[in-house]
């Protein structure tokens, strides 16, 4: 029996078409930036709603990252996952209350540190959550989609009956930390200074967990094991362990995501994650189902084109994000970067 | 016959309603090339998943190194040293070739040398080092699949139909690797429908029918007995 002979294949040069149709998704995005410039006319009003398109979209990215790596890796639809962004708000926000001298301070570092504190703690306690919610309502239904849907909209509920019971049945206010309270100019534009925070947190976020997923080997498994669960246990990983880290994170992050929504909208109820859901829901399935660079697309595109509609007509904003998913579907049924094939 | 590194005693097997394993005795003797035979659907996939624990051995024993492992779950069974290459391949395909070697090697980083061992086996893998793994070819994809299941030190490989319709010049490369390994003094499991692979690098046979063992013994007497071969699984292996 002879080797096979040494090949020296040549690699076919990619035409334009394809190339372009690759790259679409992450066109869409100046695409859209353009289109909203030239659609609102006068600079500095595009200017103030991109920004705020991009601080809506990467909150709800935030919101949905894990979302949607819980759906890639274990096949688990969990509707429970707003009662952690309520959650995470309503922590986040009891510590800045507590903190409220250095909230009202003037300082800079003084207000940051506060909001930091608010970050870590919802943090700790929706991933705590997360832990708990992931062994006792999501490990017994793994499989059962339906079964998945009905548990997890209970146990939803039962989060935010328990927020009213902690909290109160009463939404709360809260003010924004001094120095993030008003805008800043530019080019006659003026753009809210905690927009450009939720910006800048969104788009770090994004980075570094594009970096955990690209370049770590826990990141490696995870992207394999949303696409061969079986294969990457074969190959001698406990992929168990990585979807309690990946539902914790995820629950984490939507902590995250509650404490920013929280201080965005300025006021807290506990059916705040749940309406939001419907976003984060929209921002998966056009992203295509396990890809965190598709939901970050999605997340942008939805924030982006919400602002611009509700500016150019305003009746229509509601039903413009029903309208991109349907559109994006048509266009490629598993959405943008599918990383599994939904079923 | 060398002391076995498994052994399955009287192993039932059932996927949903049908019972697929039905009483399923066999050894691998360690160091050796032990060739799984049968006509389509008698069993032999289902035997690699069950020891694998892909699917859920009802009853019997599967020993591994002397151990029990029929209640070990699929990650500490290839902890222990079981390598498994899927009649599917398993290849991820959103991965690069060279992410896929990287998540063979499950207990630490790629040793330089095995993978410098892995490329010269494997040339292709070189070329497509940076490719996403899903454009590679049917063969291509083979090669990666077993490249990936040796990327680390593993004592038994369970490789279910490897040169399944591909060219004979890859089979070769294929082969060679394989003999190789054994060489190393691994032990491997391997299902074939190719007569002259099985022939080429099996020391023994066992043969499937209807979920259970029907023969085993040396690969050599079974090649050698056309007769025997017709008996077993229903015509002569030099037909295929």
């Amino acid at each position: 029996m002879s080797a096979a002979p040494d090949h020296r294949p040549t690699f076919a040069d990619v035409s334009l078409a394809e190339r372009l149709d690759k790259a679409m998704p992450f066109l869409l995005i100046p695409i859209l930036v353009v289109l909203g410039f030239f659609a609102i006319g006068a600079p500095s009003s595009w200017l103030t709603l991109t920004v705020s398109g991009l601080a809506m979209g990467m909150m709800i990215f935030i919101m949905a990252s894990g979302l949607t790596l819980v759906f890639g890796l274990m096949d688990v639809i969990n509707f429970g996952h707003g009662a952690f962004v309520s959650v995470g708000a309503f922590v986040g926000v009891s510590v800045l209350i507590a903190f409220g001298d250095w909230t009202g301070a003037t300082s800079l570092l003084l207000n940051m540190s506060a909001v930091f504190l608010a970050v870590v703690a919802a943090m700790t306690v929706t991933g705590a959550l997360g832990w708990v919610f992931e062994r006792v309502i999501v490990k017994p239904v793994y499989g059962a989609h339906l079964k998945q849907i009905l548990v997890t909209v209970g146990g939803l509920i039962v989060i935010e009956q328990l927020i009213h019971v902690i909290w109160g049945p009463d939404e709360i206010f809260i003010n924004r930390p001094e120095m993030l309270k008003g805008a800043i100019t530019f080019a006659g534009a003026a753009m809210e200074k905690y927009r450009l925070l939720a910006v800048g947190v969104g788009a770090v976020l994004f980075i570094v967990m594009r970096m955990i997923l690209r370049r770590t080997k826990i990141g490696l498994i995870v992207r394999a094991g949303v696409e061969n669960g079986p294969m990457v246990e074969a190959l001698g990983y406990r992929l168990r362990m990585v979807f309690v880290g990946v539902f914790i994170a995820g629950s984490a992050l939507a902590g995250l995501g509650g404490v920013m929504w929280g201080l965005y909208q300025e006021v807290i109820t506990a059916g705040m994650g749940e309406r939001m859901m419907v976003l984060v829901f929209i921002v998966a399935i056009i992203g295509g189902l396990g890809s965190v660079e598709g939901a970050f697309i999605g997340a942008l595109l939805v924030g982006l084109l919400q602002n611009y509609v509700a500016f150019l007509e305003p009746k229509l904003a509601l039903v413009s994000n029903i309208a991109l998913m349907t559109a994006i579907l048509m266009w490629r049924p598993q959405g943008m970067l599918p990383v599994v094939k939904a079923k | 016959m060398s002391d076995p590194i498994l052994t399955l005693k009287n192993v039932y097997t059932d996927i949903a309603q049908y019972h697929i394993l039905q009483g399923v005795d066999l050894e691998v003797p360690r160091g050796e090339v032990t060739m799984l035979l049968g006509r389509n659907g008698v069993g032999k996939t289902t035997t690699l998943k069950t020891i694998m624990g892909q699917w859920t051995a009802k009853s019997g024993e599967i020993l591994y190194n002397g151990q029990e492992m029929k209640r070990l779950p699929v990650s500490a069974r290839a902890r222990a040293g079981i390598g498994f290459v899927p009649e599917d391949m398993g290849i991820f395909s959103d991965l690069t070739v060279e992410e896929n070697m990287l998540l063979g090697a499950s207990s630490g980083p790629l040793d330089p040398k095995r993978k410098e061992w892995l490329l010269g086996a494997f040339p292709a893998l070189g070329t497509f080092w940076n490719s996403e793994a899903g454009n590679l070819s049917g063969g291509q994809k083979q090669m990666l699949s077993i490249a990936r299941a040796m990327a680390e030190d593993r004592e038994l490989y369970l490789i279910d139909e490897p040169t399944k319709g591909l060219a004979p010049a890859i089979i070769a490369t294929m082969a060679n690797a394989l003999r190789e390994l054994k060489a190393q003094g691994r032990s491997i499991l391997l299902v074939e429908q190719n007569f002259s692979v099985a022939r080429a690098l099996g020391d023994s046979a066992v043969v499937m029918d209807d979920g259970s063992v029907i023969w085993t013994g040396a690969m050599a007497e079974l090649a050698e007995n056309k007769d025997l071969q017709e008996n077993l699984m229903g015509l002569s292996m030099e037909a295929h």
